[in-house]
């Protein structure tokens, strides 16, 4: 429909007698007001249609149209056109982004297990105050806030609006919190750094009443950093009765559970792609 | 001529009342009434069982005494929102094993037909002579209940809360879990090719998992698409560990050059409660003939299970996926209560069979 609109009008500035005339600035800042000088005489319509908007206002030919910053927030091509009894004409103008001020930041993955090399993308897109994207380049600040630590920053120049870094996750879990910064806005994100698969997962088991209480000892990944409470373990016990399985839950550090033994016993554990030791006990010793 | 057309009327009403009561099977329960034999006598009770006469199919046993009669109408009405309470009985199958003149012993396949597809279930019922008549003797259900107890469970339990809608763009969102499919096995069958294999779950919280997959020929166009359904455990809490399953009846391997395969994983609500241990498990022929693995269910939780799933996944030497199976278990797991299961095991595939994996998934009416 705009570009219908357009062409209409860029049609009448062809054919009109040139008795009305319209001068534009070549180029406006967003959010900036403007005058639109015309000339000629009698009444005329105003039309003005942006990237996002388009509006039409009764004026009178040779006079100047003041043009609101609220009708200009939106970057882009404009055209303004004056419709007289004698024809129409047009003139285009352009609306450049304001200052930067303002940033969409997007940091993936929202988890991530500790030790992951470039596992953490940061995205930061500049806009202005008006969300129009920033080409121009920009100074971004990036800083890594990880708990209890200095807070480490890096300064990148957008490229077409954007600027990132990807980082390497921490060895230690916990949340990190990563900010970017630009202008007046300063935006946060948090990253859970988890820990990675179980390292070294070993089992012991003592004498219960139903049998054998068979737990883990403190679960850790390679670094040295707790798995989370609610990773599964998977126990196996064959003895002459049949197999035995359960998955547990670790609680608290550790996977525990009860479990019937008849005769001599073999017990192993995995957890997701990860096995343990094996433990050989014998009921009734 | 005034006459003779309600005449007619009536005669036609009687015969279609009379063809009626032969089809409904009036003849076999009227002959059965006296139970002279056995099967009569199961089959009379299985009959006003299925026709939800639990005061008739009572009456026929002849052990009234120690049978509570409740626990008689739960064992096939079902209890505590198990999969029988949403079943019917469809049929039964009766034959005899051994016999004498005082007391026989009947094996019965009860097919029900459950929200989940169908379900059998074998028995072997003694039967004993009461006079003229024979009377099913019915086993007096001695399972141990839990005494009254506080169990405290402290188990995690994980929410999610969703970037709103109203939300602007580029706020920070939590990403889906990460779940990766471990193995894929393309088996040819004799109705149609079988994927088997296992999905882990690789994240730090839980997820609902479903694994597709599209077969492709060999001009690389799609032939046929199928999801797992429900042969998997969808809820897979951190580094858990499913099996799966993907039909495709009437497929043929010639005809497949290559499998896209697709896990796709959302964030869920879940409970780490309840845990199921899985016991004595082991490969065995059923009295039917058939392989099936076999074992118990013990719930270790507080909560009552409604309705467990099991699914198995068969290894070779190798530790290759060879096969899944599942099966639904009729009973509601109780706390401490173990409960018996059998899955199915296709004869060809169980000489290839070196080991298993047994996951309980369950279906509950607060939570699934």
């Amino acid at each position: 429909m705009r570009a219908v609109i357009i062409a209409a009008m860029m049609c009448f500035s062809g054919v009109s007698a040139v008795a009305s005339e319209i001068h534009a600035p070549a180029q406006v800042t967003a959010g900036t007001a403007i005058t639109i000088r015309t000339s000629g005489s009698g009444d005329a319509t105003f039309y003005l249609v942006g990237p996002a908007s388009a509006s039409k206002t009764k004026v009178q030919a040779g006079s100047n149209i003041p043009i609101d910053s609220d009708q200009l927030e939106d970057a882009g091509r404009y055209v303004a056109a004056l419709c007289a009894s004698d024809g129409c004409t047009a003139a285009n103008f352009f609306v450049k982004p304001a200052a930067a001020n303002k940033l969409s930041f997007l940091v993936h993955p929202s988890r991530v297990p500790v030790g992951t090399p470039q596992g953490i993308t940061a995205v930061a897109i500049v806009h202005d105050s008006f969300r129009n994207i920033v080409l121009q380049p920009s100074p971004v600040t990036f800083s890594i806030m990880a708990k209890n630590e200095k807070s480490v920053s890096a300064a990148r120049t957008s490229e077409n609006g954007v600027a990132w870094v990807r980082l390497t996750s921490a060895k230690k879990g916990g949340p990190t919190r990563l900010g970017a910064a630009i202008g007046h806005a300063d935006e946060i994100r948090v990253v859970q750094q988890v820990a990675a698969d179980a390292c070294n997962l070993r089992i012991k088991a003592s004498r219960a009443k139903r049998g054998f209480l068979v737990e883990t000892e403190p679960v850790h990944d390679c670094g040295g950093n707790p798995v989370p409470d609610g990773t599964v373990v998977s126990f196996t016990e064959s003895d002459a009765a049949g197999k035995t399985t359960v998955d547990v839950p670790i609680k608290r550090g550790v996977a525990k559970i009860e479990m019937p033994i008849d005769g001599s016993a073999k017990i192993t554990v995995a957890s997701g792609v990860v096995t343990g030791n094996e433990l050989e006990v014998t009921g009734g010793q | 001529m005034k006459r003779v057309f309600p005449l007619f009327l009536g005669g036609i009403t009687l015969v279609l009342i009379i063809l009626a009561w032969f089809t409904s099977g009036g003849v076999a329960r009227r002959e059965m009434r006296q139970a002279n034999t056995p099967e009569q006598a199961v089959r009379l009770m299985l009959s006003q069982i299925q026709g939800h006469n639990f005061d008739a199919a009572y009456a026929r046993l002849s052990n009234r005494g120690d049978v509570d009669k409740n626990a008689f109408i739960r064992e096939f009405n079902g209890s505590y929102g198990s999969l029988l309470t949403y079943s019917s009985l469809e049929n039964f199958d009766i034959w005899g094993l051994h016999s004498s003149d005082q007391e026989s012993t009947m094996r019965v396949r009860l097919h029900y037909s459950t929200g989940v597809g169908p379900l059998d279930d074998v028995r072997d019922v003694k039967v004993q002579k009461s006079g003229d008549t024979w009377k099913v003797f019915w086993p007096v259900n001695n399972a141990t209940k839990l005494p009254p107890q506080v169990i405290p469970v402290n188990y995690l339990r994980w929410d999610v809360i969703g970037r709103g809608a109203g939300d602007e763009w580029g706020v920070q969102n939590v990403d889906t879990p990460q779940v990766r499919i471990l193995s894929m096995n393309a088996i040819q069958r004799p109705d149609g090719v079988t994927l088997v294999g296992e999905v882990v779950n690789e994240d730090s919280v839980p997820a609902f998992v479903n694994v597709g997959a599209t077969l492709l020929d060999h001009a690389g166009n799609e032939i046929a698409q199928e999801s797992s359904f429900d042969k998997i455990a969808h809820t897979l809490l951190p580094k858990q560990v499913s099996p799966y399953r993907i039909d495709f009846p009437n497929m043929r391997m010639e005809k497949i050059k290559n499998v896209r395969m697709d896990a796709k994983a959302l964030l869920a609500a879940a409970s780490a409660d309840p845990v199921i241990e899985v016991n004595q498990q082991k490969v065995e022929t059923d009295p039917l003939g058939k392989k099936v693995l076999s074992g118990q269910l013990t719930n270790e939780g507080g909560q009552v299970v409604d309705i467990p799933h099991v699914i198995v996944s068969y290894y070779d030497s190798n530790g290759k996926v060879v096969w899944v199976s599942d099966g639904y278990v009729a009973q509601p797991l109780l706390p401490q209560v173990p409960v018996p299961f059998a899955v199915d095991l296709p004869a060809d595939i169980s000489k290839n069979v070196q080991s298993y994996h047994v996951v309980v998934n369950h279906f509950d009416r607060v939570s699934s």
